[in-house]
């Protein structure tokens, strides 16, 4: 599904990625009558055929472990039955880590990218979300402030159908939510367990309809929105943005088009971009007044600082250096309980949504007794879920003995697991960063990789040592044991691999000083104003709020004033 | 009835020492062992050797055996999973291999005879001892890895197939207009628990 189109003509707008950012782009432009052609490195994705939601493990013989086993030859990049197409390591598309760094990158390739299988947990930034540096004195503050992105948040939540409830908490801003099913029998505990311990326990805010709307129908409550939901019920930018796009006839795709660099006249604009079809290996140039980076945050970073230049040596857009800095990923720490209350309770079927539906929002913003700056929210799962590969791991490893005890007790298990994860805020460093791989290597298409460099400092180690602390008194205040804590580890040994939440943001930040941020208020780039980015990257600060709906909103508001400056031919 | 089988329910029939109770027991779990044991016995392995695969098979069997509530291991098609998977990966496929080949070994200088073909009694007392990692020794080491890894393995198998999940009792994978939850369940943890009823 590649449309080219021809050489001598001139796209207004170039978008670069086509996941919640990219698809916000194309959807805000072309309802206001802009032409777009959308780059996507991947390929179309479909659906009907391309989503295995509703299927059983035994339809396939591998079960999920992958077609060759990857599973149990520990290659396996993304579960078997999650939506395409994604990957962690891929020899064609590497990157390098620098000595004494850890960090993994995830990457998807496909119209929709990521959003076709995220976790749809979509919280809205809180106002002390956006001054940082006014709150505690880290960080720096947002060139915005939450009155301002409100509105967006509004737009956002309306049009990609967000399920949740009013809290009036300031950790969790009110919001236009859709109706949330109840709690599941685990959750209700998770409640009591909260209002003995005084920790708020709310209707989770997640990116699944429970009303039909803009052609996309409510939830069916299967819990697969991980493996593609074939209706849109659960938000994905190629069904709710990308598809109906198309229809205008204003979207234009290019697929299998890996973004090389930026090419600029003489007064330092963008005037194409260069890209590799990777169908033929061929180098290719599209014509274009402005474009919009999307590519994710650190693919967009990676973008510029290969945009090299006698106007820019140090990369586009890169005056202020600031370019790959700022790197953050979200922290998280996880426990499984054992929780007999529920043993043994009547088989029903509890998959609704997707995750979890309810969740604790972050509840301590005014104790200034604590040992680390900022904040977590945690995540909950349990239930009779659906069987599948690992489902038993633990207890499968743990047990000693066979036969009828070993059934019964897995049967007796089945749905007494609850499982919470914590997720927490990573204040910028200057440790944490990327940069073009100094050692000059390349991927497949002949494009500088990036090398990653990564630093948790005492702010995150001290939060996971929190979070775990809470996890266990809910578990305990449930009547629950904790399975598998290992009281030996440090916390640097307990948090998460940088990159592993899948929350890269900040790399290409935004700011009113142009000698300390590469993107104005509006994610225009400072050095070039036909210049602007849509994903993550422009990200200040990343707050322990799951990042999309962040994404849309800010990507919906540079949209609208991309629109108004073409428009009045300011770019 | 498989030679496989048949050749398990002589073996049996063969166990000296055993109490009329307790032989009674034993072949009434033959008889369960061999129906269960035809399912599937047309499959040709990838992998295994014919010998091999029926030690494997009889060793899922032992794992998870149909009961009263669910069938077993050899109706989910455990070994046939086990198979396909080591037909993919040298490195699984070389750990059975040897680790079958272990078991038959210790067996031999246990019982005089394969694993297949040792009396039940002698299975069970050479399972017993490597389920548990407490016997873990220089001899039996190897095995009682192997068995936890099987375990493992096993249990993936049968909680994905059919029989596994209908005897979990799990209801979703469904296309529903409401989500709701029963109130019978919500009390019933909910009197469990240490906040109470209500």
């Amino acid at each position: 599904m590649v449309h080219l189109q021809p050489k001598a003509q001139v796209a207004d707008v170039v978008v670069i990625g086509s996941g919640a950012g990219g698809g916000t782009v194309v959807k805000v432009l072309t309802d206001l009558g802009v032409n777009v052609t959308l780059l996507e490195a991947g390929g179309m994705v479909n659906p009907e055929t391309d989503f295995k939601q509703g299927m059983w493990p035994y339809e396939v013989q591998h079960r999920g472990t992958g077609p060759n086993a990857e599973y149990y030859r520990g290659t396996m990049q993304d579960g078997f039955f999650a939506a395409p197409n994604s990957f962690w390591q891929d020899p064609n598309e590497p990157y390098t880590v620098a000595p004494d760094s850890k960090f993994t990158w995830f990457r998807s390739r496909v119209i929709g990218g990521r959003t076709n299988h995220f976790g749809r947990f979509t919280p809205r930034f809180s106002d002390y979300d956006f001054k940082p540096y006014s709150f505690d004195g880290l960080g720096t503050d947002w060139p915005m402030d939450y009155t301002e992105m409100s509105p967006y948040f509004d737009k956002a939540e309306l049009f990609v159908g967000v399920s949740g409830a009013n809290s009036g908490l300031r950790s969790a801003p009110d919001g236009k939510f859709q109706p949330v099913p109840p709690p599941r029998v685990h959750e209700v505990l998770v409640q009591k367990a909260g209002q003995k311990l005084g920790i708020p326990v709310i209707p989770a805010r997640q990116a699944m309809m429970t009303k039909a709307q803009n052609g996309r129908e409510a939830c069916h409550y299967c819990a697969q929105c991980g493996r593609g939901c074939k209706s849109g019920a659960a938000y994905s930018s190629s069904q709710a943005m990308i598809f109906p796009a198309l229809k205008t006839g204003r979207l234009t795709i290019v697929t299998g088009a890996m973004a090389r660099e930026l090419v600029l006249d003489d007064t330092g604009k963008v005037t194409a971009v260069s890209y590799i079809d990777k169908a033929t290996r061929t180098e290719q140039q599209i014509r274009c007044r402005t474009v919009v980076l999307a590519a994710s945050a650190c693919e967009s970073a990676r973008l510029l600082l290969n945009s090299k230049s006698a106007l820019f040596p140090d990369g586009l857009a890169n005056s202020s250096g600031a370019v790959g800095k700022y790197l953050t990923d979200t922290l998280a720490f996880s426990h499984w309980g054992y929780v007999p209350a529920l043993e043994g309770v009547p088989r029903h079927n509890s998959d609704g949504l997707g995750g979890n539906h309810v969740y604790i929002p972050w509840w301590l913003l005014d104790d200034k007794t604590k040992d680390f700056p900022r904040g977590y929210h945690i995540q909950m799962g349990g239930g009779f879920n659906m069987p599948g590969i690992g489902g038993f791991n633990d207890l499968a490893w743990n047990y000693e003995g066979y036969g009828t005890k070993l059934k019964q007790r897995i049967r007796q298990s089945y749905g007494s697991q609850v499982s919470f994860t914590g997720f927490g805020e990573m204040i910028p460093n200057k440790d944490t960063y990327c940069e073009i791989d100094p050692d000059g290597k390349t991927d497949i298409y002949g494009i500088p990789v990036l090398r990653f460099h990564w630093k948790w400092s005492d702010y995150e180690l001290n939060t996971v040592g929190h979070i775990r602390q809470t996890l266990r008194s809910i578990i305990e205040t449930m009547g629950g044991t904790v399975n598998g804590d290992d009281p030996t580890l440090t916390n640097a040994q307990r948090i998460t691999t940088g990159g592993s939440v899948i929350h890269e943001v900040g790399t290409i930040r935004m700011g009113d000083d142009p000698s300390q941020a590469p993107l104005n208020r509006y994610c225009q780039a400072h050095d070039v104003k036909n210049l602007f980015v849509a994903d993550a990257a422009p990200f200040v600060s990343n707050p322990e709020k799951n990042p999309t709906l962040a994404i849309i909103a800010l990507a919906w508001r540079t949209a609208e004033y991309l629109a108004e400056e073409l428009r009045k031919g300011n770019v | 009835m498989s030679e496989l089988s048949r050749r398990n329910l002589l073996a049996v029939f063969g166990a000296a020492g055993l109490s009329a109770r307790a032989l009674a027991e034993q072949i009434h779990q033959s008889v369960r062992d061999i129906q269960s044991l035809d399912q599937g016995a047309n499959y040709t392995p990838q992998f295994f050797t014919p010998h091999e695969y029926s030690t494997l098979r009889l060793l899922t069997d032992f794992m998870i055996p149909a009961d009263a509530n669910s069938k077993g291991a050899i109706d989910a098609g455990a070994a046939e999973f086990i198979d396909f998977v080591c037909s993919k990966s040298d490195d699984v496929a070389g750990y059975y291999r040897y680790n079958l080949g272990f078991i038959d070994q210790q067996m031999q200088s246990r019982a005089g005879a394969n694993f297949i073909d040792a009396p039940l009694a002698e299975q069970t007392k050479f399972l017993d001892l490597i389920s548990y990692r407490s016997n873990w020794s220089d001899l039996t080491g190897a095995a009682v890895d192997f068995f936890a890894y099987f375990r493992f393995m096993v249990v993936d198998a049968y909680y994905t197939s059919p029989v596994g999940i209908a005897g979990l009792g799990y209801m979703g994978n469904q296309v529903l207009t409401s989500f709701t939850v029963p109130e019978e369940a919500v009390q019933y943890a909910l009197k469990r628990s240490p906040f109470g009823g209500g």
